[in-house]
């Protein structure tokens, strides 16, 4: 909402200065989101002629216009309008110039080659309107040409950002009222001069009753003789200051009122009204059209102003071109209504049309305003154009029930935290327009101005007192710094845990959108549904991600072409199984790509591998609180990995929990999506699966029991089935007796010569020590028999000789 | 010349010329040795008159020592040549490059999300979640935003279903709903999460983090909201004072409603929070609406609180001096290594936030 000064003070007697009004405004809640110059800025922008346009050469849909702007020489500006013709007078923002639309500003530049000195205007690039279709294009005489188009009046323009609760605030007199009621000012009651109203009323209205009628009353007034012309200076100003158009003094005086009183009004050209107005719902497929030059096609039930024929507005929202007033028009019939918010609402949704009134009718305009609309409209016409006027005729309900609320003044107190005397609430309330009368000592009685629709209960009045009193007022209460609860659940904890945990082994963690593209996504998924989201951002952001992987693999890949090929990345975030709120789980994902040592002068350049990325996944589940032994690895894998090299961590044994999956991304997809750098490998983490823990056991850790006694290593070379699990052949060792085998490590695989073709050699190396003694080789030599009888009993495998 | 002083004079002529650890060997065997000249005098000692053997064997034992002190001399002498020797050959450049390795970082979000986490530790806030998708009713209609209230249209959302009722959630307010139909007040809890608006350009993201806060309770007022703001901003901005304002707002899930601005200036290009006579809007808050409660089957009769709501990708950015909202989500290998947090750094309150 925009006001100036000398607008405002219309409505409020004050000698606060603009920077007072300014401060006290934010304070109350209507918040200046700025202050500019109203049209000093703006005066750069010129009334030019268009002498000659003809084709880009370079572009079908360009023009090139030389432009006149009064001086000698033309001006060359390339446009893109398909209205820009030979003669046409329009708008010129030359070079250097700040489009108020976009804040942008011209440069002189070549557009497909040919230099252009600034540019024509459409009226939305200058704020001066929606229309966007073409230059603007001017009816004023030759002589105005090389003017600038806004007269400067050095007015300061105020731009109040007004919450969706406020209606009342989107006229300047709301504004001023509130104001009034902190004290930096009065309010002045405006009083309308007396004119006579002899005139016959020609066009009947009536109001039908639909089921959801959402126009519950319809005040006109019929003018007739009226001579309609351009406004004059005075009224210009104010239609420029608020940021409009101004276009003939009848609609110039319709929207000053709408802007000054928050009372939307419309004025038809009552000739060609056919013989009355009705307002209906509307039928489905009727047609409608409106003043934006935009037709539209109806839905059921839609609250149309119509006549015999045809329809002429859509209530509350828009205007038709067929009833619209033009310089000719002699007789006016004026429109004072009030339509539902919610009516106003969904039409205006359905057909996505925003307008200034319906901005103010969807939010809530005051019901008692109707007469009073007419009233002021009425007299300013009369007064500009002359004419002779009816009595107001209105049609529909009378006036809303009155609200009152009772209100218990201690309730402030309980809320805020300070107290207020009743009398302050008394006058604050007052100020702000309720009828307030005491009732005893702690209860007043207040009655809601009809413009408030936001105010039905107490706790709206304790914010209307307090934004008033001043939120400084509000005296701090410092926090206890005491704790019944955990901050983080184990689940929470988890999370934080796995982020350190993975960047401390070198991977840079990544936040990506939920959403993916679908034909990334695809390649990811385990064949869950599809969730697709209806309105997009763009296409390729058009479902929400099935698979940790998919963000992952973009960004890796855009990070390769930017020339990073050795990296590791990370993301801990949601996943979605299905469309229903909690259909999601947290998965530790993460890719590692390209080489290790590459380049380096002192280590082997080589790939990285599965073992890397599994040392990376069993590093991090120890971390997370699993130990080691408890991990089982086996290779069941999903088919977004290389069915070879890529396996699965799960709990204690193959059916446990599923914590993990590990490997090389499947050689297909890597090649679909064309990475430069193809070896690629990933993980994913089940955070749910991951078991909490016994906090009693988890925090008494077991006793230490150190061997005081020498420990000895003895290696075995098996000769073994090539497809046995050498992870199998390490815990059959281990279990042998765990007493004295401390440790199995397999230091050497070979398959190949001297090794028949369907096996391979394994070499293990065992540690051997005791708890109770100095093994003796006695001892050792029992131990080894035992391995080598219990490996071959078990597995088959042979010492190799 | 008597035999020690003979075998002490052959003994100074050999010792000198000894260069290696084999050379004092054959010096050490033909002195000290079973047959060795000094061994050979102890064997004469049974032989000799008790009073010469006296005087005898303390001249022995010291020409013993003395030959002794200097083999072991000497082959400290020899080791210390030996290693010497060793290290004129063992240079390296430590100029060249380490062996590679890489350095993990933290997203400054989820960075930020841990400082809060602590702040709000410390007064007995615990974390809460809820899910991404909400259903129409928790995200609008249960935050007293009925169908038809304009402020829907503040939030471009995102729709999974044509009847609109599944959607992605705008903000983490629904959360508010969700721990309060789950629980028994009191609530305290801190709501970091996702939230998504079908907006893009370069200051909005089609997601963002947010971050809830809701305190319900018997006697809460206004008061303790902004004590608790207070509190959090000067702890995150780890700054003493805080000029701090107010401002009445609407929101159609609190009354009264209010936004806070922080006061700030820009000294050498940088901004400094706290301080100065410019205003930078941070969060909004309020006292939650009775209907709210209501609709959360909280008694607003009995219990009655604050909720708050701020951006956490703003917060990091006004902390730490970034520019660009939209990099945050990008990926961009060299953004993530410049802007991300070591994994060390982890905020805690007896270390302090950041290093």
């Amino acid at each position: 909402m925009i006001i100036t000064l000398p607008l405002l003070k219309k409505h409020l007697k004050t000698k606060a200065n603009e920077k007072e009004i300014i401060d006290k405004l934010t304070n109350i809640g209507l918040e200046v989101e700025g202050v500019k110059e109203s049209s000093g800025e703006l005066s750069e922008f010129k009334i030019a002629k268009i002498i000659k346009a003809e084709k880009h050469p370079n572009a079908d849909k360009l023009k090139v216009c030389d432009v006149s702007i009064g001086e000698k020489e033309n001006l060359k500006v390339v446009c893109g309008a398909s209205n820009a013709r030979d003669g046409l007078i329009t708008i010129y923002a030359p070079p250097g110039a700040v489009i108020p639309k976009t804040n942008f500003q011209l440069k002189i530049a070549k557009i497909r080659g040919v230099e252009s000195r600034g540019m024509l205007c459409s009226g939305s690039e200058l704020n001066l309107s929606e229309d966007s279709d073409g230059i603007i294009e001017l009816k004023v005489k030759e002589t105005e040409i090389g003017k600038s188009y806004f007269k400067s009046k050095a007015e300061k323009v105020i731009d109040i950002s007004i919450t969706p609760n406020r209606p009342d605030c989107l006229g300047i007199r709301g504004i001023a009222r509130d104001l009034s009621s902190t004290g930096i000012g009065k309010l002045i009651i405006q009083k309308s001069k007396k004119f006579k109203q002899h005139s016959k009323h020609l066009i009947k209205t009536s109001i039908t009753k639909d089921k959801h009628q959402g126009c519950l009353s319809f005040g006109s007034c019929y003018i007739k003789n009226i001579t309609n012309k351009e406004s004059p200076e005075w009224l210009k100003n104010k239609i420029y200051a608020l940021g409009l158009k101004p276009i003939s003094a009848v609609v110039d005086i319709t929207n000053y009122v709408m802007f000054d009183l928050n009372r939307p009004l419309h004025a038809y050209d009552a000739d060609k009204i056919d013989k009355e107005i009705i307002v209906r719902d509307s039928k489905e497929g009727e047609k409608f059209d409106a003043l934006d030059n935009k037709k539209y096609e109806l839905k059921k039930g839609m609250c149309v102003i119509t006549d015999k024929s045809s329809i002429l507005g859509l209530g509350g929202i828009i205007g038709g071109t067929k009833t619209s007033t033009e310089f000719e028009t002699k007789n006016v019939l004026l429109e004072s209504a009030y339509f539902l918010p919610s009516s106003i609402r969904k039409t205006s949704r359905e057909l996505a049309i925003n307008t200034d009134a319906k901005y103010r009718f969807e939010r809530g305009i005051d019901p008692n305003s109707i007469t009073e609309g007419l009233q002021v409209a009425t007299e300013l016409i009369l007064e500009l154009c002359g004419g002779q006027a009816s009595k107001f005729i209105l049609t529909g309900k009378n006036s809303p029930k009155k609200r009152i609320i009772k209100f218990e003044i201690d309730d402030f107190e309980n809320l805020i935290g300070i107290p207020i005397s009743i009398n302050e609430a008394q006058k604050i309330l007052i100020s702000l327009g309720f009828v307030c009368k005491k009732k005893g000592k702690k209860v007043l009685m207040a009655e809601v101005p009809s413009w408030r629709p936001d105010i039905v209960q107490n706790v709206d009045l304790i914010e209307e007192l307090i934004r008033i009193k001043g939120f400084k007022n509000i005296k701090l209460i410092s926090p206890e710094k005491k704790r019944d609860n955990e901050t983080l659940n184990f689940q929470q904890k988890l999370f934080h845990l796995s982020q350190r945990s993975l960047a401390s082994k070198g991977f840079l963690e990544s936040v990506t959108w939920s959403f993916t593209d679908s034909k990334i996504d695809k390649h990811f998924s385990k064949g869950e549904k599809e969730i697709s989201i209806l309105n997009p951002i763009s296409s390729d952001l058009d479902v929400l991600r099935r698979s940790i992987f998919s963000n992952l693999a973009i960004h890796l890949k855009k990070n390769q072409d930017r020339g990073y090929d050795d990296m590791s990345l990370f993301e801990i975030g949601p996943v979605f199984f299905g469309k229903n709120p909690g259909e999601q789980q947290i998965i530790v994902g993460a890719l590692k790509s390209g080489k290790v040592g590459r380049k380096s002068w002192i280590e082997k350049e080589r790939n990285i591998d599965v073992f890397d990325i599994k040392s990376d996944v069993i590093k991090t589940l120890i971390e997370l609180g699993i130990s080691e032994e408890d991990l089982f690895i086996s290779n069941n894998t999903k088919h977004c990995y290389h069915p070879g090299r890529s396996g699965s961590v799960t709990l204690k044994s193959e059916k446990g929990a599923h914590l993990a999956y590990f490997g090389e991304i499947h050689p297909g997809i890597v090649k679909k999506l064309d990475f430069k750098e193809s070896n690629i490998y990933g993980f994913e983490i089940f955070l749910k699966n991951i078991p909490e823990p016994n906090k009693k056991i988890r925090q008494t850790k077991k006793s230490f029991q150190p061997s005081d006694f020498q420990k000895s290593q003895r290696d075995f070379a098996f000769v073994i089935d090539k497809i046995f699990k050498i992870g199998l052949l390490e815990k059959i060792i281990k279990e042998i007796d765990s007493s004295i085998i401390q440790d199995v490590t397999t230091f050497d695989v070979y398959e190949g010569e001297n090794i028949p073709k369907d096996k391979k050699s394994v070499a293990i190396n065992v540690t051997l020590q005791s708890i109770n003694k100095t093994l003796s080789e006695k001892d050792l030599d029992q131990i080894s028999k035992k391995i080598v009888e219990v490996v071959k009993d078990k597995t088959g495998a042979t010492i190799r000789s | 010349m008597s035999d020690l002083d003979k075998i002490n004079s052959i003994f100074n002529a050999k010792i000198d010329s000894v260069k290696t650890k084999e050379d004092l060997q054959n010096i050490k065997t033909e002195f000290f040795g079973k047959n060795g000249k000094i061994t050979q005098q102890f064997k004469t000692l049974g032989s000799l008159e008790a009073n010469d053997r006296k005087d005898f064997a303390s001249n022995l034992n010291k020409v013993k020592d003395n030959l002794s002190n200097q083999i072991e001399k000497k082959f400290l002498e020899i080791e210390n040549a030996e290693i010497n020797d060793k290290l004129k050959n063992e240079k390296v450049d430590v100029t060249l490059p380490v062996r590679p390795f890489q350095r993990g970082k933290i997203h400054p979000v989820s960075q930020v999300i841990d400082e809060i986490s602590s702040i709000f530790s410390e007064i007995g806030f615990s974390v809460a979640e809820g899910p991404d998708v909400e259903t129409e009713y928790n995200n609008f209609t249960a935050l007293n935003t009925p169908e038809d209230h304009p402020a829907r249209d503040m939030h471009d959302t995102f729709y999974l279903e044509k009847n609109k009722k599944l959607l992605l959630r705008t903000h983490t307010s629904p959360v508010q709903i969700r721990a309060m139909l789950s629980g028994k007040p009191p609530f305290k809890i801190i709501v970091p999460g996702r939230t998504y608006r079908c907006d893009s350009d370069q200051t909005h993201a089609p997601m963002f983090h947010q971050l809830e806060g809701l305190h319900i309770d018997k006697s809460i007022t206004m008061g303790h909201l902004k004590g608790c703001l207070d509190y959090f901003i000067k702890e995150f901005f780890e700054v003493k004072n805080v000029k701090m304002r107010f401002r009445p707002s609407h929101f159609p899930f609190t009354e009264p409603s209010a936004e806070v601005d922080i006061g700030y200036r820009i000294e050498n290009e940088k901004i400094v929070i706290g301080e100065g006579n410019k205003w930078l809007e941070v969060l909004g808050c309020g006292m939650v609406h009775p209907n709210v409660l209501k609709n959360a089957k909280v008694n607003p009769n009995k219990y009655r609180g604050f909720a708050f709501g701020m951006g956490i990708d703003r917060l990091a950015m006004l902390k730490y001096g970034i520019n660009d909202l939209r990099a945050f989500f990008e990926t961009d290998y060299r953004w993530l290594n410049h802007f991300g947090f070591d994994p060390l750094d982890v905020p805690t309150n007896y270390r302090g936030l950041s290093k």
